[in-house]
């Protein structure tokens, strides 16, 4: 019998990352930034039933770029987690902060003890009463965190769409209207080609509305807002 | 993980502690025989309270009193009965307070666990259902006293049409064409809704009818509260139409009791 052959944890974690990155890179892009009255996330996603952007609580948001089963195991139970704590403890106890924690420690533990890692990579938002209040996190498929301000993006091109988003910068906050149309804009260019509006998820996390803050934003809506 | 979307069966699996049945304690429920259950059981099945629902043209009035009571003592003056359960369903519960406002909770947080884990809100019928599987489940809790019965009222989105389902305590669900009420003042808003009622009339007629029987049963029913004048504490409405769910202003409330209390006056 032959002994199994010898890798170098160094090795191993590189391969594991490689898969999980390779993965990834397959996928479509999300973005997700600030404007005025909360946060806009624009998805490439051809399909209008199966969602890459969805409600977590009352001002989370949870988006997910990568492999859909495992992406959505994620955001079901980040929805348990988040029901759970808020019927628990208190509704305001629910906090993006703790959820971007557990989907780290849970990714982490994946990445590290798993034969194979997840290719995903999650987006959380969550906004409060002002802008200065709003929260936005990237976790990669290792688990890390990432704490981003103003715009985050993540999948296949997540670095060309959010150096597009970072070229159309400007001081001030933007309405929903411009914003949508940087996110638009910034899709385009990462992948080269015309985006067309039915071929976008778009929703946001809107502090003017009452309760649950989160809204998918229709085709004939987002049409509308951009003419 | 389970593939299941309810978060009721979820904490069951995973926090059975947070279930209203943890009341029983380690030895299981208590058993009972038939007889102690017609002697202990039953009459505080009317556990003080009156809530009612009322369909109108356009959807149902759902209201209730605000009364809470501790044997003889009144143990609230300003308890909240009807609950907004999601964007288009309401419940009102008869029962002991301290199940009947967890059930309410708890009923709330399983429509809006399944809306967002399954992307689209459960039917009227399915959040009916779901109801009595609460109900069903708290049947142990019946035995040691501790009873909640409901009364669900939603919009039908598909049906164009307000319901009214009601319940008992095994979780038997029924569902009524009209109006009902439940509580121990239930009986007496029953009768005077019955002398009154027609159907699809309009949400300010109902309304009137509404307080009407509230009013009845809180004269008839030591365990119904009726409006405050002194203090400013007047019944909960709501309306559930094709809108959503809304709440009738106290304000509104307050100038309809005055002239309907004066009627009655009037006639005596």
């Amino acid at each position: 019998m032959s002994l199994p052959f010898y890798v170098s944890p160094e090795q191993l974690m590189q391969d594991k990352a490689e898969y999980a990155k390779k993965g990834i890179a397959k996928g479509r892009s999300i973005v997700a930034m600030e404007y005025g009255d909360g946060v806009l996330f624009v998805a490439d996603n051809p399909s209008s039933s199966l969602f890459k952007i969805s409600e977590i609580y009352d001002t989370i948001a949870f988006s997910g770029a990568g492999k859909y089963s495992e992406f959505e195991r994620l955001r079901k139970a980040g929805i348990q987690h988040a029901d759970l704590k808020g019927f628990m403890y208190s509704r305001e106890d629910v906090t993006a902060r703790a959820l971007a924690n557990a989907y780290s420690q849970t990714l982490g533990t994946i990445f590290s003890q798993e034969l194979k890692p997840f290719e995903v990579e999650i987006l959380l938002a969550q906004i409060g009463n002002g802008s200065r209040e709003t929260e936005l996190y990237r976790i990669a498929f290792d688990g890390t965190i990432f704490h981003e301000k103003q715009r985050v993006a993540i999948g296949g091109r997540a670095d060309a769409v959010l150096s597009a988003l970072r070229a159309r910068d400007s001081e001030t906050v933007p309405d929903v209207k411009t914003a949508l149309t940087h996110c638009i804009h910034a899709l385009e260019t990462a992948t080269d080609q015309k985006v067309s509006l039915d071929g976008l998820e778009v929703a946001t996390l809107d502090r003017t509305r009452v309760g649950r803050k989160f809204r998918r934003v229709a085709f004939q809506e987002a049409n509308a807002l951009l003419s | 993980m389970s593939q299941c979307s309810s978060f009721f069966d979820f904490i069951a699996h995973a926090r059975p502690e947070l279930m209203p049945a943890a009341r029983w304690g380690t030895d299981g429920p208590k058993t009972w025989s038939a007889d102690e259950v017609q002697r202990t059981i039953l009459p505080q099945l009317t556990h003080g309270t009156t809530v009612l629902a009322i369909k109108y043209d356009e959807g149902v009035v759902i209201a209730g009193d605000r009364r809470a009571t501790e044997g003889y003592q009144v143990a609230s003056r300003r308890m909240e009965k009807v609950f907004k359960t999601d964007s288009h369903s309401a419940v009102a519960i008869a029962g002991v307070a301290g199940p009947c406002v967890e059930m309410a909770k708890l009923f709330a947080v399983e429509l809006e666990h399944y809306e967002k884990l399954d992307g689209v809100p459960l039917s009227c019928e399915g959040k009916a259902n779901r109801l009595g599987h609460m109900v069903k489940a708290n049947f142990p809790m019946v035995m040691q006293g501790l009873v909640v019965i409901p009364l669900f009222v939603g919009f039908d989105v598909k049906q164009n049409t307000g319901r009214i389902f009601k319940y008992d305590v095994t979780g038997g669900k029924y569902e009524e064409t009209d109006y009902h009420a439940v509580g121990s003042g239930g009986k007496d808003a029953r009768v005077t809704v019955k002398e009154r009622f027609r159907k699809n009339v309009s949400e300010s007629e109902t309304i009137t009818l509404a307080l009407q029987a509230l009013l009845s049963a809180a004269e008839e029913d030591v365990g119904t509260g009726g409006p405050d004048v002194f203090r400013g504490i007047y019944p909960t409405l709501k309306l559930v139409d094709a809108q959503g769910v809304r709440d009738v202003e106290e304000s509104q409330v307050a100038s309809l009791c005055e002239p309907l209390a004066r009627a009655r006056l009037e006639r005596e």
